[in-house]
């Protein structure tokens, strides 16, 4: 049984299914990896699992160690172990990176600052006291994002695109990051275009068209990256085939 | 200004005592203080370089701070007005002239930590002479019952290269009625920085009128007024800055974050008569960001708190 499990989970936004009855289980101390093209609802089923505003009103189950969760806020799943990382991470004027990461923090003392900026490679004597705003990079906010969520010491962590506009060290340290997650046996859920973020994955979905369309080792799920797509019926990518006929 | 009375003594830690850790600037030869209470003065201390008379008038004071040419005060100076009473006026009337190439830092405390019905006045005039910095920060603090009238008026000119930097601060207790008018003349190379925090809660009544004008060649101004209002507050704005000479520079900057039943109204008005001076503006009220508000309740902090860490931050 997995720690968290989704019971044929359905989402309409828009008039429009994003989810679409999907049934799966993430296995606990697991990194796991979603991936599929733009629109394949990827980044919904994360808005779904952390239960933000947008994303609450689908059918089906969500289960955290066999408990339904689904009608619970976000506040209350994040007490319960679940946090999300953000594609592109929110800015807030005038809020210290140190007290930005102390607010979910277990352990909310000065050394858990120094100790998980460090792991995300910014010095704390010089990121403590900044604020999380317009003054520090894409990058540098996705790491003190990833550090805050390294102070909480989750059990599920949401990754959605890791790796999106940052530099080949800070992926190194978002990578020292997710070791990190899964020596405290947390279960991570990535959610990337990256064969070199999927790499570093156990277990891995395809999904499109809100439907779970291939699952299981890495390498199997990286023939998509070859292939360009799996041939599912989805049009919103064209498919290989399609592709192939277009440029006859 | 003789020693005070030993009852003077104790009405002077009273009112420093309700300042919290603020309160403890009194000790220590090197730093001057200032204490009123009312319309007596309770405690000081002054260092060289730094006069001080002060007159007691029936409803408040009437005080002339001179900064002496060339002197630099190493440590803020320390000023608290305030009430311990319920009910009341303060009125205070301050005249202040940083003289040339000077430079003071006054930290102002206003504390009324039992009003029910206080109005506190101030009526001052800053004289900032050539190349002389006199900063002025005004943190309140108020109790829980808001009945505080606040009216601070303030006329300043900063002489030549100058520097007049300024800081009023209200986010414990409730405000009540808050009428902030402060008008800044700036001269040649001069600077002008100038932030209003508040946090308006219950009835409380806002109204911040900031104005600067830049006079001089290359005078430059930041005008700041950051505002989260809650349940039934209500806060209007009125950011002006007016640019007058070549080379001169400004930006208005207006952040208020509305919740509950409050209102909000931001006026910023930027006039230009040079055509080689440059203003700039930006005025966003909203409510809090739902994006900022997820992250912090996607860590375990519920919607109240989140709220409360991004306004400290605002605010901060």
């Amino acid at each position: 049984m997995g720690i968290l499990e989704l019971r044929d989970v359905t989402l309409e936004l828009g008039g429009r299914r994003i989810l679409n009855g999907l049934t799966v289980d993430f296995w606990e101390g697991h990194v796991h990896a979603l991936v599929g093209p733009n629109g394949a609802g990827k980044s919904t089923l994360a808005g779904a699992i952390m239960g933000l505003p947008d994303y609450r009103h689908l059918r089906g189950e969500i289960l955290l160690d066999g408990e339904p969760i689904q009608d619970l806020p976000v506040d209350e799943r994040a007490r319960r172990g679940i946090t999300l990382a953000w594609q592109e991470p929110a800015r807030f004027e005038g809020l210290r990176v140190d007290k930005f990461i102390l607010a979910g923090a277990k352990d909310r003392s000065r050394e858990t600052v120094e100790r998980v900026l460090g792991r995300v490679g910014l010095d704390p004597d010089k990121y403590a006291a900044r604020a999380v705003d317009k003054t520090l990079s894409g990058g540098e906010r996705k790491r003190v994002e990833l550090a805050s969520i390294l102070a909480m010491q989750p059990r599920v962590v949401l990754m959605d695109e890791p790796d999106s506009g940052i530099d080949v060290e800070a992926l190194t340290r978002i990578f020292d990051a997710l070791a990190d997650f899964k020596e405290q046996g947390a279960t991570v859920i990535m959610i990337t275009h990256s064969q070199e973020v999927l790499k570093h994955a156990e277990h891995a979905f395809l999904l499109c068209d809100g439907r779970i369309i291939d699952k299981g080792a890495v390498g199997r799920i990286d023939d998509y990256f070859g292939d360009n797509c799996m041939n599912c019926g989805h049009t919103n990518v064209p498919t290989r085939n399609e592709m192939a006929a277009v440029s006859e | 200004m003789s020693s005070p009375t030993r009852e003077q003594v104790e009405t002077a830690r009273e009112l420093l005592a309700s300042l919290g850790d603020l309160g403890a600037h009194v000790k220590g030869d090197d730093i001057a203080h200032l204490e009123v209470h009312g319309n007596e003065v309770v405690g000081a201390h002054l260092v060289p370089g730094l006069q001080v008379d002060v007159d007691e008038l029936d409803d408040g004071i009437e005080a002339w701070i001179r900064v002496a040419k060339g002197v630099r005060l190493a440590k803020p100076v320390h000023m608290c007005f305030g009430m311990l009473p319920t009910e009341g006026l303060q009125r205070i009337v301050m005249h202040v002239e940083a003289e040339e190439d000077s430079f003071a830092s006054v930290q102002a405390h206003c504390t009324f930590p039992n009003a029910v019905d206080i109005t506190h006045k101030m009526d001052a005039d800053v004289v900032i002479g050539p190349g002389a910095t006199y900063e002025y920060f005004e943190r309140h603090l108020h109790g829980a019952e808001g009945g505080v009238i606040v009216v601070p008026k303030t006329r300043v000119h900063v002489k030549e290269g100058g520097r007049f930097k300024t800081e009023f601060e209200l986010i414990k207790g409730m405000a009540g009625v808050i009428d902030f008018d402060y008008e800044v003349d700036c001269d040649a190379f001069s600077t002008l920085d100038m932030i209003a925090r508040i946090i308006g809660r219950g009835n409380d009544r806002i109204r911040i009128n900031e104005t600067g004008h830049l006079n001089g060649e290359g005078a430059t101004a930041v005008l700041q007024s950051h505002l989260a209002l809650r349940d039934n507050a209500f806060a209007e704005i009125y950011n002006t800055l007016t640019a007058n000479a070549a080379h001169a520079r400004g930006h208005v900057d207006c952040k208020e974050v509305v919740q509950g039943n409050a209102v909000a109204k931001a006026v910023p008005v930027v006039e230009v008569t040079h055509p080689l001076a440059h203003v700039t503006h930006e005025a966003a009220i909203g409510s809090v960001d739902s994006k900022q508000l997820q992250t912090l309740m996607s860590r375990g902090l519920d919607e109240d708190a989140a709220t409360d860490l991004i306004i400290e931050g605002l605010l901060g």
